[in-house]
Order: C-alpha cells, then structure tokens, then sequence
C-alpha cells in the first residue's frame, strides 16, 4: 500500500516534505493504525501519537487523506491511495504526525471542565434522575482527539480567543448537567464575541468527529440559553 | 489572553431577525409582481407614493444594514489581525452603512 506522510523535524529541518513509502501489508493489518506501526517497524524515524488503538484515547488524531480521524478507527479499505497523512491543521508541528496541543488544552481548562457545586455532599453520591442523566448522551463521550476544533476554521483564525467545538461541547456537558451549581458564571465566561460567537455553524466539527457527537447542536444550545437569560 | 467582552449575543439574535425580516419583504416584493403580472414604471411609481410602503422598505433596508454590519464585523474580527487595522476598518464600515442610510431615506423620500 502506498503512502505520502508528512515529515517534518524542526531541529533538523528548514522546512516539511512529503515522504513516500510503499509497504507490503500483513492480512490482519485492517486499521491505518496498523499500517503505521508497520511503517514504524521500517523507519524508526517516523513519529506519531497512539495508545489505546481502540478509538478510546484520542492520541492518534491526524489528517488523513485531507479529512481529520483518529488512524486506529479508520479501515484501510476506505482510503485511496497514496494515503496522505498530515499533522492535525493549525497546530504547531512538535515533529511528523506529532502536535503540540497546548492551545486546544489551555481553552479546554477555560470552560473549568469539573462539576461545581459548593452544596454538603449527600452521605453516598449526588443522584440524578434517568432524564437527567440522559441530557449528557452526546456529551460526555467526548474524548479529546481535536479532530473537531483543528477542523473549525474559525479556530483556525482565532485559536488564542475562540474556545473551539470541542472546549464548547464540553462546557455545555457542564452545563447540562443537573448535579452543577455554576450555570450563570458558565454562561458569563462564554458570553463573548470571540469565546462563544464566532462559530458560524460552518460544522465541520460534526463532520469529521471520531466519535459522532454535534458541537454545533451543543454550541446552538448555550447560545439560546444566553439569549434567553437576556431577553 | 483577555477576552470576556460580554457581548455578542445580542448580535447574534438580531442578525437571525433580521434576516427574517428581509427574508419577509423578499416574499412581499415577489408577490406583489405575481399579483400584478409584472411590474411597470407606473405600478412601481404607485407602489412608492404609499407612505406604509416606504416604512416597510426602510425596515427592510434598515434590516439590511444592520445584518451587514453584524457580518462585516464578523469577518474583519476573523481575518483582521491587528487591532489597529480592524478598528480602522470597523470604522469605515459604519460610515459607509450609516452613509446608505442616509441615501436610502434620500431615495424613498426625496420626491415625496
């Protein structure tokens, strides 16, 4: 199978190329993932984040074939070759596959991604009801790959002021959840031309999500709940 | 990073209503030709002459303005980088608007 892989080690290199590889594939090499690890074994040189290689982690996010996905869950079958595989858009380039995610976690800690609530603790766990358990289904599943926000052009542009699909998805699992005292000062900290307003439902974040979760849904949410605190 | 300008959502409503009510006087305009089979000078003169009208077209063209300033704003804030350089262009996007304005008032009620 034929592969094109983006290069790039800063040390080392004054700009990126693009290398070609041709490898024979073993019969139960079936996920891209596979197919990297066997790369590896040929050139040890070639760098990229995995662990769970289950579609569990989110460490091997990257842009495959022009289309952000975590290379554990995408079958080899459904790629054309050559396979062209780039770092996630947007981020700066640790080396190879490898981004440093820094941004993406300084605006995910943002949204204080913790249940805040300064009630005494009941003697056992705080309970909730099925329906209000069921408000975080396609909430929580979220695992934090980045496919979603290096996808979103508006965090493309704004990468330092614009929360991103995913730090929003996540601030309305918070959000939505019953057992949580912060509502106001949640929608006080996205109430904010940059922060909240500058996705344009564009939705590439549904499109490309590993896990097939809607930010967009989510991030619709928190604006109307905003709107209508105000109106 | 300071960010927390608390505002936004405000712009956010008013460019959907407002698009609902261009979206309004688009279908008024279309069946107001239907319903008439077309429209000549003399029709379109006669459409004018009424006062209600001309309100409902200055909504209309008020809508506009307002729905433009939102997405200009908008764009400037995502590709504008410096400050300074957005201000500036910011600036000379409410003046132009604002000059509309003022034309659009010319035109509907200037020959009354």
């Amino acid at each position: 199978m034929r592969f094109r892989i983006y290069r790039y080690d800063p040390e080392q290199d004054a700009k990126p190329r693009l290398q070609e590889y041709d490898i024979a594939l073993d019969p139960h090499d079936r996920m891209l993932l596979d197919a990297l690890i066997r790369l590896k074994s040929v050139d040890d040189s070639l760098s990229f984040r995995r662990s769970c290689r289950e579609g569990v982690c989110g460490s091997d996010a990257m842009n495959i074939n022009g289309r952000n996905g975590l290379a554990c869950t995408t079958n080899l079958k459904t790629l054309a070759e050559p396979v062209e595989l780039r770092p996630l858009p947007g981020l700066p380039v640790v080396r190879d596959l490898i981004v440093d995610m820094s941004q993406f976690f300084k605006q995910y800690h943002s949204i204080k991604p913790y249940l805040v609530n300064d009630e005494p603790p009941p003697e056992r766990e705080r309970l909730q009801s099925p329906g209000e358990r069921e408000r975080l289904d396609g909430l929580y599943e979220c695992i934090l790959c980045a496919c979603c926000s290096t996808a979103c052009p508006s965090f493309w542009w704004n990468p330092d002021k614009f929360v991103g699909p995913a730090g929003l998805l996540n601030a309305y699992r918070f959000i939505a959840d019953s057992r949580d005292r912060d509502l106001n000062d949640r929608l006080d900290n996205l109430e904010d031309p940059y922060r909240l307003f500058r996705c344009h439902s564009i939705m590439n974040c549904v499109d490309v999500c590993p896990k097939g979760l809607n930010p967009t849904r989510a991030i619709g949410n928190i604006k109307t709940m905003i709107v209508k605190r105000a109106v | 990073m300071a960010v927390g300008a608390h505002y936004g959502a405000r712009d956010w409503l008013a460019q959907r209503v407002t698009a609902v009510v261009m979206t309004l006087y688009t279908l008024l305009i279309g069946l107001i030709v239907l319903w008439h089979g077309g429209l000549d000078y003399a029709s379109w003169k006669a459409m004018f002459a009424s006062t209600a009208f001309r309100v409902v077209s200055f909504l209309f063209m008020a809508s506009l303005l307002f729905h433009a300033w939102v997405g200009m704003r908008n764009i400037l804030m995502d590709y504008a980088k410096p400050t300074s350089l957005r201000l500036s262009l910011q600036v000379a996007v409410v003046c132009v608007l604002v000059a509309y304005a003022g034309w659009t008032v010319q035109v509907l009620w200037g020959h009354a």
